[in-house]
């Protein structure tokens, strides 16, 4: 096993599905020559990269560039994956997708229910999310908590570059549409990551850390930074149990309620502006269904409601990190 | 090692481990220690171990305190006689870390895994560790394992012998398709990797299934076998504890393939988070499912073992010896195996199904002083 890149480890899982099954393609802005390249030779793959190469590998019919126009290229993925193709479609940044929602949440999310179960639609729409690249307030957001309160659609956020293979590979495979976030600090970020194709299932937490005194839920980029926290306190004896729910449509209620149980405390670290986000999804969800284990007020880590700042210091102090995570732990724990 | 002084270091437990650090020390400075006692309690990354005297001695200097984290290879403690001065030690000690070199990470230099495709076109992974030239061993896994089941015997083995570690089809690296999956079908790929390969005879060393592979091939094709170590192995008994294969199987949550890893093991403490972490993983790949399934049915039709060879014993040709864990769950721990002068049989207590990972030095000393025996 080798060590690679959220980046390739996106790549693969693509080139993998492309190479098994000819229905999978895939479609978005510049994902292919883009930018008014001449030719296949210095494809960029995407503004970040991400799908660089699989244009020479799997040619012009399965690797799409679309125009600027998110409400076409997504409706028209979802059109495909209702008449027998899989596409991937990449919306570039999630912030985007005020021009094409009517595509995901009114169409690709009811063709089953509205066609009494005889249509499935295949579709995954990969998209950027997050903050910390300096991109500023349209191009930074957190978007998930959007498309996971809409029935019909699954919604992942992979953690790590292990997860984000594993995760795709099962949202391809996946009979119904999926939006799958990719955070656009993290594409660098490297850790092992199998050759083969492999998938983790939708709906099953991952627990990162186990400890007895806190129960720290947490989402795609925050995982990290809940793990740095919860290692550092464990060398002062408060130990964490580290959840990352993968998805959060369908989520894994019985691990976040076990866990909760057994330490009786939760903070829980989101991304997303703090009003109905995931952090109140699962506040809500525990308040409800374990409050008699709560020895302690639920904390919910997050950052401040406003737009993401453009200003360096402003975005670094926006993004919650360990240090924030940590407190809220003492806070709870104390 | 000079004038009898004994350098200790961190070991090199699997190609992936670069540091660990000694979470206890077992031993006091000053006392005496023999071969195979258990000295300190290393951590890393994957596992906690116990780390076992390579030689006898008495422990004059621990240099590491405990809880610190260092490289492979760093000087843990010295070793040496009551004739040797403090100040020998003391020059050994600066000597050794005036010339210590952190070993470069496996991207850049080491060993590597390699491939080699089989006549069938299925490809098979293996890790190549020590010097060709003298014995040549293969180590086969055992059941949903790979070849880093051999992380506390490959390394220390191959500073003595070439030792190739294998992964079995439907298993690590190596092609998922297991073919008829029993331990005939299992053999045949360790015989054909042998043709692959180009080893004329190899020690066969084999654990669980691994070792009913191994006693088959002995069996079957003496010619190719120097000797055989068999690791609690399958193929000497009807019996198999099928809620260990089916949870092994089935498990998707860590808490459920905890409980089924912890069969393998006297001391269940050593079921590492990463160590579940690493098999979930691997189930998780395309076509593993189907082929754990596949030798579960073969080999463990109805929830008996279909190849039942004690009775064979008797008829091998090539020395063979059997190490059995006393406190194995697994497969049944028999009794009155010397049934030919040319069978040996060690019982150690103390291990479960894993004796090569429970109890790596001694395992490793009765395999070295076998295969050399053997080798005459």
């Amino acid at each position: 096993m080798a060590k690679k890149s959220v980046r390739q480890a996106i790549n693969e899982a693509l080139a993998s599905e492309m190479r098994r099954d000819p229905r999978v393609v895939i479609m978005g802005e510049d994902i292919a020559g883009g930018m008014g390249a001449p030719g296949e030779d210095d494809a960029w793959g995407g503004p970040l990269g991400v799908t660089k190469g699989l244009l020479g590998e799997f040619g012009r019919d399965r690797v799409l560039d679309t125009p600027i126009t998110e409400s076409a290229f997504i409706g028209a993925a979802a059109g495909a994956a209702a008449t027998g193709l899989r596409p991937v479609a990449e919306l570039m940044f999630v912030d985007f997708m005020g021009v094409c929602f009517d595509q995901i949440y009114n169409q690709a999310a009811k063709f089953r229910y509205m066609f009494g179960g005889k249509a499935v639609t295949p579709l995954v729409v990969r998209t950027m999310y997050g903050a910390g690249l300096r991109a500023a307030s349209q191009h930074s957001q957190c978007l998930y908590p959007m498309f996971t309160h809409i029935p019909g659609l699954k919604v992942v956020i992979p953690s790590s570059a292990y997860e984000a293979k594993g995760l795709l590979i099962q949202a391809i495979r996946d009979d119904d549409p999926v939006v799958f976030f990719e955070h656009k600090a993290m594409y660098d970020e490297e850790e092992e990551v199998p050759d083969e194709a492999y998938t983790i299932p939708f709906g099953e937490a991952n627990i990162t850390r186990e400890g007895d005194d806190v129960t720290v839920v947490a989402f795609g980029r925050m995982v990290q930074f809940a793990n740095q926290a919860a290692d550092k306190l464990a060398k002062e004896g408060i130990t964490c149990t580290v959840i990352d729910p993968r998805t959060t449509s369908p989520l894994d209620e019985d691990t976040i309620l076990e866990e909760v149980a057994a330490t009786g405390r939760l903070v829980v670290v989101d991304e997303a502006s703090p009003r109905c986000n995931m952090a109140t999804d699962i506040s809500a969800l525990v308040a409800q269904r374990a409050f008699s284990a709560l020895k302690a007020p639920v904390r919910m880590v997050t950052p401040p409601h406003t737009p993401v700042p453009f200003a360096a210091d402003l975005e670094d102090l926006y993004i919650p990190g360990p240090a924030q995570i940590e407190q809220a732990i003492r806070e709870v724990a104390a | 090692m000079s004038d009898g002084i004994h350098a200790i270091v961190m070991p090199k437990w699997g190609l992936a481990m670069t540091e660990g650090m000694v979470a206890e020390w077992t031993i006091e400075p000053g006392a005496a220690f023999s071969r195979g006692d258990e000295i300190a309690d290393i951590e890393t990354a994957k596992i906690t171990n116990a780390l076992e005297a390579s030689t006898s001695g008495i422990m004059r200097r621990l240099v590491v305190e405990p809880d610190e984290m260092v490289p492979v290879g760093t000087l843990l403690a010295v070793a040496a006689d009551e004739t040797v001065s403090d100040d020998a030690i003391d020059a050994f000690v600066s000597d050794f870390q005036a010339n210590f070199v952190v070993e470069e990470t496996e991207e850049d230099s080491g060993p590597a895994f390699e491939h080699v495709t089989l006549s069938d076109g299925r490809n098979i992974r293996f890790l190549r560790q020590g010097a060709g030239g003298g014995p040549t061993l293969v180590m086969v896994h055992g059941f949903g394992g790979d070849l880093n089941s051999w992380m506390f015997n490959q390394p220390v083995l191959s500073e003595q012998f070439e030792v190739i570690a294998l992964d079995l089809p439907g298993h690590g690296g190596s092609s998922k398709d297991v073919g008829g999956g029993d331990v005939a079908a299992m053999s045949q790929a360790v015989l054909d990797f042998l043709d692959a390969a180009d080893i004329a005879s190899a020690h066969i060393v084999g654990h669980s299934l691994g070792g009913a592979c191994a006693l088959h091939l002995a069996l079957t094709k003496p010619e190719r076998v120097a000797s055989a170590t068999l690791i609690c192995p399958a193929g000497l008994a009807p019996e198999i504890n099928m809620t260990f294969i089916n949870g092994f199987i089935e498990a998707r949550r860590p808490r459920q393939l905890r409980a089924a890893l912890e069969l393998l093991f006297h001391e269940p403490g050593l079921v590492s988070r990463e160590m579940i972490d690493d098999v979930l993983k691997f189930k998780r790949i395309d076509g593993v499912p189907e082929a754990l399934k596949a030798i579960a049915e073969a080999a463990f039709a109805g929830g008996r073992q279909s190849h039942v060879m004690v009775e064979k014993l008797s008829e091998l040709e090539v020395p063979i010896q059997i190490i059995l864990g006393a406190s194995d769950q697994i497969v049944p721990v028999l009794e009155a195996l010397e049934t030919r002068a040319g069978v040996t049989v060690h019982r150690l207590e103390g291990s479960g199904h894993t004796a090569h990972m429970e109890a790596p030095g001694k395992v490793n000393a009765l395999i070295a002083d076998f295969v050399v025996a053997a080798s005459g």
